[in-house]
């Protein structure tokens, strides 16, 4: 350790410096902050835009070490949350080893890596070893672990603001809790984008190790950021802003390279769609999404470094990874969502940092050209969405528990120090701790039937051990916090596949069908083996293949902007004039509330009454404030039909009016309606689905068969059901309400807003409906409405008798 | 509960929409696919399942009981999940069970996940029975009239106007009845799957379990199933 110290003390060497000056580059100051912190032992959190060396900044103290002492064993580990970016930045470190001529190996480990190359990289691991979350866990769980890592000098963790806060990042936080354990005195290195809370960031990468010092990597140049509104319409509704297509497709014509951000993959089909509709330049633009076939992303992304592309429509599945400095000019279609994503979306556009970035927003509808306003005046105040770290999830834990045992025995109060030593699992109580351990050794039911059947055993000395070996390979096969939804690969005939649709998107289409996918018009044709078996070209009705979980609810502080703009008709000016006018509109025929009101209007529409309360939570928590709204409706004798939930309203209809909205928007609905809700949901069943399958209570993967994702979906709904009934209070069900009322239910948030909601509701009851609630209006119909299942059905059978009854259609008549 | 009246073979049944079947000239209960011991049996290889499914099915089937007071109770065989099954039972469900065998005619008709049933559980075991018109078994067979089976675990699934909707059911053509899987932990089969469809005739109803009543669609309205 000492020559190492020695050689980082003095800064950069000699030979590092002629090498930067070689290519013309000066370090950059962070890249210097971050050899410093090496020297003096600390773990260091980098916040920087992208471009301007963040990575390199990472492994600098690395590679002037192992210049200085060339050494055998890990020395550095780099994780970053995607593959892609493993092998991407071995590539370019590659380049300074080389030229430097520097006794260092680089190799990646991923899921990709053939067996025969991992087994090898445990015995003889390289100087550096790119990998992802996932293969540390599994690097982590074998017995010659403690052998693997105990030389480790550095941990580098890039893209940090996109796995601190997820399931991912709880599992990273606990592999790093264990790797500080095997090699104590390493270091750790956060590689992160602009975040609102950097000190809980620093934590998170700190904790456990010495100091942190907070690196801050030079801000951007503020960023050129426009609305586009096309002169000749603005819509009242909808999220696909085809409208706008003429003018985002002229952008691009005069711009570069562009990169169009979309929110959702459907909308991503149907962008590509409008704008090859318009292509009369033949303008080379192309798609890319999650659910497309691997090698065709990485087409995609090859022809975009390359500079062979003028523009890609892109979802979420471009946010993270390769920069490409080529880029100028950024298009994002549907309103940001939040000021955070937007920030770094923008980032990608023009990645050197001597000129301003430059962006435009294309709001789809109305209330999207406010938000796209507040996340501008986001942008340019500098303010970030800002969630507080929540607490990592018990079944995340659940599964480092078993992985731990799968290394060695382990100590219950060892592992818990260690545990509660990671910023996520900081506040977890002992109790729950040990609920953990329970259900990890013999699933820790009430009814203690399962003890013959136990995973886990007394080593005698107070630790815990496998009572069988097979139960680590069991574990091997399924480690990581990834559950996917059961998709169906996509064929033109029985050729290569384009690509996933979901199956429940699949099993909806029949024989004759068209469908858009992969940017390409599709018939359907058969379903055989697990695929779609689909032809080319179709009708003028394409499907759009649904996505569950594709959009991201509007960020609590960007609703707050949006809030505070329509309180202040003096910030009015800044939008465009039909939005202005409409707003104008909306305060004399009602009101606009005041930041801290929730408006409620009631009015009469055909024979029906409707409520709409503009709360702006979120999709999310609107969609949970809907079915609680209806249920009270329900015993209000009200007699409700359905409900609609944005990102900005909720609106029920009814055939009895709401005399007085205000008991309806009691916080205690979060009691017993609540529990009553969430006990039949599907959201729960599913948000059930994913935590035991993380926890390992059910396999995705057995030895010798892979099960389908569609025997897991049923097997959770059942067990679901019954443990449920039988105990409530299992710790698996209480990750998932935990897990729900954060994510699908987003309840927390609920719970917020009817606090400050009380005492402060106003009520507008009008003849007829307002300015603002036009939009909602046009929503309707597009939402289900959950729970009403024997409605539903009886509706359905009910029809059928009556066309019975009626008879079969009326013959056709005669050509 | 409403249950719906059908004809099977000239024999009149009323279908419970717990997914039972009355036969009130009889006294007869019909039940299927009881799986019981499931979580169990998943137990013992390493999956540490819920160990409530046993009881949450005779908790059913006791509700079932209680409702038609019948003289005859006939299991249509999967009614333990494996052999082990009947020996994991714990001391409760091994009561319950006992209470509910007591005092009626309770068969077991065997199936392919209980080829034996052990005396120790009561009732008496057969391969099949045959009453009036009817015969009940566990595995459909392709030339049988007059047939009442478990073992396939019907489910439908349909289009309503918000949203799919799917679920257990009884299915039937008027000659052939398959009924509902019983047992907690049970997934199920798509009617429309060759499997189950191939043993009807062309015109097939589908009986899809409501909280307290059934609903019937004719198999032109059936959807393939989404898991």
């Amino acid at each position: 350790m000492e020559p190492l110290m020695r050689a980082l003390g003095t800064g950069l060497p000699p030979a590092f410096q002629s090498w930067f000056t070689g290519r013309g580059w000066t370090p950059h100051p962070h890249q210097l902050a971050l050899i410093e912190a090496a020297a003096a032992g600390d773990s260091a959190l980098l916040i920087a835009p992208t471009g301007g060396g963040k990575t390199l900044a990472g492994f600098l103290p690395s590679l002037i070490a192992l210049a200085a002492a060339p050494a055998d064993g890990l020395h550095t580990l780099y994780v970053s949350p995607l593959k892609a970016l493993a092998v991407d930045i071995q590539r370019n470190l590659q380049a300074p080893i080389d030229e430097l001529g520097l006794p260092v190996t680089v190799e990646t480990r991923t899921g990709d890596t053939p067996a025969a190359r991992r087994a090898r990289q445990r015995r003889r691991p390289p100087h550096m070893l790119m990998t992802t979350p996932e293969s540390l866990a599994l690097m982590l769980s074998y017995p010659d672990a403690e052998a693997m890592f105990r030389r480790l000098s550095a941990v580098i963790v890039d893209e940090l603001h996109a796995l601190a806060g997820t399931k991912r990042g709880d599992l990273l936080a606990l592999g790093l809790a264990r790797l500080a354990r095997l090699a104590p005195g390493s270091r750790r290195v956060g590689l992160s984008a602009t975040v609102a809370h950097p000190d809980a960031l620093a934590r998170w990468i700190g904790a456990g190790t010495g100091r942190v010092r907070q690196v801050g990597g030079g801000g951007a140049m503020a960023a050129d950021v426009s609305i586009l509104i096309p002169p000749d319409r603005l819509p009242w509704a909808g999220h696909m802003a085809v409208h706008a297509m003429p003018a985002v497709y002229r952008a691009i014509a005069t711009a570069g390279t562009t990169i169009v951000f979309v929110n959702t993959r459907a909308q991503a089909e149907i962008v590509f769609q409008e704008l090859w509709r318009l292509n009369d330049d033949n303008l080379a633009i192309a798609l890319h999404h999650g659910s497309l076939a691997v090698e065709q992303r990485r087409r995609v992304e090859a022809a975009m470094a390359a500079g062979r592309l003028r523009a890609v429509v892109a979802t979420s599945s471009l946010d993270l990874g390769i920069d490409w400095a080529a880029v100028d000019l950024v298009i994002q279609v549907g309103a940001p969502k939040g000021a955070s994503r937007l920030v770094q979306r923008v980032g990608r556009s023009n990645h050197r940092l001597d000129r301003p970035s430059r962006a435009i927003l294309v709001p789809a509808n109305r209330f999207e050209v406010l938000e796209c306003q507040a996340a501008l005046d986001a942008v340019a105040a500098g303010t970030l969405d800002g969630q507080p770290p929540r607490p990592g999830g018990l079944d995340v834990l659940a599964q480092h528990v078993l992985g731990t045992a799968c290394a060695a025995p382990f100590h219950p109060d060892a592992l818990f120090a260690e545990v509660a030593a990671t910023q996520p699992y900081a506040d977890l109580p002992r109790a729950a701790f040990d609920d953990v351990v329970r259900f990890v050794e013999n699933g820790g039911y009430a009814l203690g039937g399962y003890e013959q059947w136990r995973r886990l055993e007394p080593a005698g000395d107070g630790r815990l051990q496998l009572v069988h070996p097979s139960i680590a390979r069991r574990y091997r096969m399924n480690v990581g916090t990834i559950v996917e939804a059961t998709t169906l690969k996509v064929r033109v005939g029985r050729g290569r596949a384009l690509g996933e649709v979901e199956e429940y998107f699949a099993l909806g289409l029949t024989p004759g069908d068209t469908f858009l996918f992969a940017g390409q018009m599709l018939r359907f044709e058969r379903i055989r083996e697990m695929a779609v078996e689909a032809s080319r070209g179709g009708g003028d009705q394409p499907k759009i293949p649904a996505y569950a979980g594709g959009r991201m609810p509007l960020t609590t502080h960007l609703a707050d902007r949006v809030r505070a703009m329509l309180a202040c008709p003096a910030s009015w000016d800044a939008l465009p004039a039909p939005v202005h006018e409409w707003l104008d509109l909306q305060r004399g025929r009602s009101v606009l509330p005041g930041p801290d009101d929730l408006l409620v209007e009631t009015f009469p529409r055909g024979r029906l009454h409707y409520l709409v309360a503009y709360c702006f939570e979120g999709r999310n928590a609107h969609q949970t404030l809907g079915m609680l709204l209806t249920r009270r409706m329900e015993r209000a004798g009200l007699k409700p039909l359905g409900f609609v939930a944005t990102d900005y309203v909720v609106g029920t209809w009814s055939l009895e009016p709401v005399a007085d909205p205000a008991p309806l928007f009691d916080e205690d609905m979060l009691g017993d309606d609540l529990e009553e809700w969430m006990a039949e949901s599907t959201l729960l069943k599913r948000t059930f689905r994913n935590v035991a399958v993380i926890a390992g209570l059910i396999e995705r993967r057995h030895p010798g068969q892979e099960k389908t994702g569609r025997q897991v979906t049923f097997n959770a709904d059942l067990i679901y059901d019954v443990l449920r009934r039988h105990e409530p209070d299992h710790v698996l069900l209480r990750a998932t309400r935990a897990d729900a009322a954060e994510g699908l239910t987003d309840v927390r948030r609920l719970g917020q807003m009817l606090a400050r909601a009380r005492g402060r509701i106003l009520h507008r009851p009008l003849v007829r409906i307002s300015p603002l609630a036009v939009p909602v209006l046009l929503e309707i119909g597009r939402e289900g409405v959950e729970g009403a299942r024997d409605a539903l059905l009886e509706e359905l059978a009910a029809s059928l008798v009556a066309e019975m009854e009626t008879g079969p259609d009326h013959p056709h008549p005669p050509d | 509960m409403v249950a719906a009246p059908v004809e099977l073979n000239g024999a009149p049944l009323l279908l419970d929409p717990s997914g039972a079947v009355f036969w009130r000239q009889h006294g007869l209960l019909a039940v299927a696919d009881l799986h019981l011991e499931k979580g169990s049996s998943f137990a013992r290889r390493g999956t540490l399942l819920p160990p409530y499914d046993t009881q949450a099915t005779l908790d059913e089937l006791g509700r079932l009981v209680r409702r038609w007071q019948p003289r005859m109770v006939v299991c249509l065989g999967d009614s333990f999940h494996d052999t082990g099954g009947p020996g994991r039972l714990g001391a409760a469900d091994r009561g319950r069970l006992a209470a509910l065998v007591r005092g009626r005619d309770w068969i077991w008709v065997v199936g392919n996940h209980d080829p034996q049933i052990p005396a120790d559980v009561g009732g008496r075991a057969v391969a099949e029975l045959t009453l009036g018109p009817l015969t009940f078994r566990h595995e459909a067979r392709s030339d049988a009239k007059g047939e009442v089976s478990g073992h396939y675990h019907p489910k439908a699934s349909v289009a309503t106007s918000a949203r799919r909707i799917s679920g257990r059911c009884f299915v039937t053509d008027g000659q052939r009845m398959v009924l509902p899987a019983l047992g907690a932990f049970t997934g199920g089969l798509d009617v429309l799957d060759p499997a189950i469809a191939g043993l009807m005739r062309r015109r097939f109803i589908a009986f899809l379990l409501g909280r307290d009543r059934l609903f019937a669609f004719p198999r032109d309205q059936l959807l393939r199933a989404a898991a």
